[in-house]
């Protein structure tokens, strides 16, 4: 008997170890999906001419997997679009990082351990943050694609956005509501948890009171709050405002709408970019979201977008949303930076480095998220903010 | 009785083992480092292991030696991560030596913690029940809060620090002097911390909390708490103070818990307050649980094997986080199920009389 357990247990571990090994295989074919990569593997040289490994690093798990799965599967349509175009092929790799700090940097040390070349985000800003710092050290070229936060970039000459940064997306609404609601009272709700709604509200309510706005009440929340906001919306009610302000993610957004809906309340709502996803939220009446107006740089009926949705939607059968825009563009403007820096596959990734930090500054890159994109050093990208208001259910421009 | 005496007096043997294997587990990782053989990914590992033993540790001393549970351990954390790095900015031009600054910070980071851990045992320790499970549960919670809330800032005129209650405060309202940095703003984090923790400052650490977690154990007070644990009426009846026992065991909990954390600040040049939630708290739980009550060998061994196991099943993109559940699942029942226990200690013989030796 004795003898048994042992040949069992023995065969028990033989029998995970293979399990675990097929899931191996199973893994490495997921990630793999360049046609370009699969064939420098099976010669056995990683990089081939012109072959780039570029990494991304974004949630693809737990509660902002949303943005995560959209910045990657947006740079995987255009990684796939420049593969089959010839010249400058990408090898391409996502990690994930859990919206976590600690998990980002994790996820960075293997994108390194790969032989990463350039890196695509952090997608959001609390990793960003952390992994800047290290890839700054490493000299290694990060371009995010929605990583908002100015401490992304502060003092890192290898950080780039493809983004706004949060100051310029609340000066920008700041000076929209000023000049189209001249006199009106606004409110503002916001989380006050979160760096993101934190840093827009803040330099927006500098902008209001530098233009003249009267910001009438200021209502905040937190990730523990942010299924009820009866209060807030009584409170802008009673506070007479005629503008509200959102600076928040949709999710939120939509119970604010659902609410003020539910108690006649019908000031302009006004979001930001994290309001765009609004109209494609399961569960979420689209018809509370009509004259909802936001901040945005991507809209999926744009004509020039055309093409990218119609891949996207074959390829994942959903509409993308303005992060997966955002990835798109993040590898577009790497790939026309390498040509523009004159690089090769071969060099390091410091080398890299250092020639992309010198042209991007020349760079001028139309995207989805913006015509003429362009860069200063500090890796803030200028482009015009473009305001769009819902109507029946698309963005129209007002 | 000569029996008994036999047992404690073996017990130390156990002890000597630990510090040998993470004395070894040390040398052999440094050795491996300065050949090159690490990868970065690992290297990267290193320090938060390091700060995840430790927390298993000091939980495992309020769990399994005490006998309460700690719902909010992420908090003491958090508190020794945020005053260390506060106290390490603060200090980068005076104490320009990292090491030295390393130390002051990881002490006042467990001084901070070991004060938070006393002023919650005061009220809580008294009662009777899982009273203690619930005020830390709620003190998790609210140390986050609270500190999404502190904006501070430092300067050469000193420490500027807002606490932001009605949220209409920014960092521009700190009116730092020219050179003066942020050190917390307030939600999004310690943002821009110069990262100064070291593997070997992490791994001596662990060598002073298992000195100071096994040695309390086999010391009077020790024993004490563990009386309390499995009969807390036949304590008191032979005249031992609960109270003050209790609060012992809690505060160098907390203390070490503190220093776990300023190691885990000064490891990242980013943190945010809601990285010490409840599912850290759970998550040092889980590591204590499975290395095994009371067992600190084993908390130390599930503390590096499920931290970095999810990490090197990275390959297996989306399916590690579920491979990640099956292994805790297994490892659960494999170290309850009586057969498999049975069989293990019929491979390993000696650990027959150690098991016997361990306060149960």
């Amino acid at each position: 008997m004795k003898k048994y357990t042992k040949i069992i247990a023995l065969l028990l571990c033989l029998a995970m170890a293979v399990c675990v090994f097929a899931a191996c295989k199973k893994g490495g074919d997921d990630t793999d999906t360049t046609a370009a990569d699969t064939d420098a593997t099976v010669d056995g040289t990683q990089t081939a001419a012109g072959t780039f490994k570029i990494g991304l690093i974004g949630p693809l798990t737990g509660g902002a997997a949303i943005y995560g799965n959209a910045a990657k599967n947006g740079a995987q349509i255009a990684v796939d679009e420049i593969n089959a175009k010839g010249g400058i092929q990408f090898e391409y790799k996502a990690e994930d990082d859990e919206h976590d700090p600690e998990k980002s940097v994790n996820a960075y040390n293997t994108l390194v351990d790969w032989g990463v070349q350039v890196i695509v985000g952090p997608i959001t800003t609390k990793p960003a943050v952390a992994v800047s710092a290290e890839a700054y050290a490493d000299r290694i070229f990060c371009l995010t694609p929605s990583a908002s936060s100015t401490d992304v970039i502060d003092n890192k000459d290898n950080m780039f956005q493809v983004c706004f940064t949060d100051p310029n997306q609340g000066t920008a609404s700041a000076d929209y509501i000023a000049e189209n609601f001249a006199g009106k009272s606004v409110a503002v709700i916001y989380k006050n948890d979160d760096a993101y709604s934190q840093g827009i509200r803040d330099t927006f309510v500098a902008e209001a009171e530098a233009k003249g706005l009267t910001v009438a009440y200021e209502g905040t929340f937190t990730d523990a709050t942010a299924t009820d906001f009866s209060v807030q919306v009584n409170a802008s009610k009673s506070a007479g405002a005629e503008v509200v302000f959102l600076p928040m993610y949709y999710e939120p957004a939509s119970v604010i709408l659902k609410q003020a809906a539910d108690i006649d309340y019908a000031p302009v709502f006004f979001g930001v970019d994290g309001m765009d996803g609004i109209l494609t939220m399961e569960g979420f009446d689209a018809s509370l979201a009509e004259g909802v107006m936001l901040l945005t740089p991507f809209s999926a009926d744009d004509p020039d977008a055309a093409d990218f949705v119609a891949a996207y939607q074959e390829a994942y059968n959903e509409v993308p949303n303005q992060f997966a825009a955002d990835g798109y563009d993040a590898v577009y403007i790497i790939y026309e930076a390498l040509q523009a820096a004159g690089c090769t596959a071969d060099m390091s990734a410091a080398d890299i480095c250092e020639k992309l930090v010198a042209a991007m500054p020349t760079l001028t890159v139309d995207g989805l998220t913006g015509d003429g994109m362009t860069w200063d050093a500090s890796g803030a990208v200028s482009k015009a903010p473009m305001a769009v208001v819902i109507k029946d259910g698309v963005y129209v421009t007002p | 009785m000569s029996k008994k005496l036999k047992k404690l007096s073996g017990a130390p043997k156990r002890d000597y083992f630990s510090y040998l294997l993470v004395t070894a587990a040390f040398i052999l990782i440094t050795a491996l480092n300065g050949g090159g053989l690490l990868s970065k990914q690992m290297q990267g590992l290193l320090v938060p292991v390091c700060c995840y033993i430790i927390m298993a540790l000091s939980l495992n001393l309020t769990v399994g030696i005490m006998g309460e549970l700690s719902l909010g351990h992420a908090g003491f954390m958090s508190l020794g991560a945020f005053s260390g790095v506060v106290v390490s900015q603060s200090l980068i031009t005076a104490v320009p030596n990292d090491a030295l600054r390393l130390v002051i910070s990881i002490a006042v980071g467990a001084v901070v913690a070991a004060f938070a851990g006393f002023l919650i045992g005061l009220p809580v320790l008294r009662l009777r029940g899982d009273y203690l499970a619930i005020v830390t549960l709620a003190f998790g919670e609210i140390i986050m809060d609270v500190i999404n809330c502190l904006i501070v800032g430092h300067d050469a005129n000193g420490l500027h620090v807002i606490f932001n209650f009605r949220g209409d405060k920014t960092v521009a309202d700190l009116d730092l002097a020219e050179g003066g940095v942020a050190i917390i703003k307030g939600a999004q984090g310690a943002v821009g911390t110069k990262t100064i923790s070291t593997f070997t400052a992490g791994f001596i650490i662990i060598l002073i909390t298992l000195f100071i977690v096994l040695n309390f154990i086999r010391s009077r007070t020790g024993r004490a708490v563990i009386a309390i644990r499995d009969n807390r009426i036949a304590a008191e009846s032979v005249g031992v103070d609960v109270m003050k026992y209790k609060m012992i065991a809690f505060v160098i909990s907390t203390t070490l818990a503190g220093m776990a954390g300023a190691l885990y600040g000064l490891n990242f040049s980013m943190i945010s307050a809601d990285k010490f939630n409840f599912n850290t708290s759970i998550l040092v739980l889980v590591f204590v649980v499975l290395g095994g009550l009371g067992n600190m060998l084993g908390s130390i061994i599930a503390a590096t094997v499920l931290y970095i196991l999810p990490e090197a099943l990275r390959g297996l993109q989306d399916y590690r986080m579920l491979i990640y559940a099956i292994v805790l699942i297994l490892v659960m029942l494999a170290t309850n199920n009586p057969k498999v226990r049975n069989l293990f200690l019929r491979i390993i013989p000696k650990r027959k009389s150690a098991e016997g030796g361990t306060a149960k």
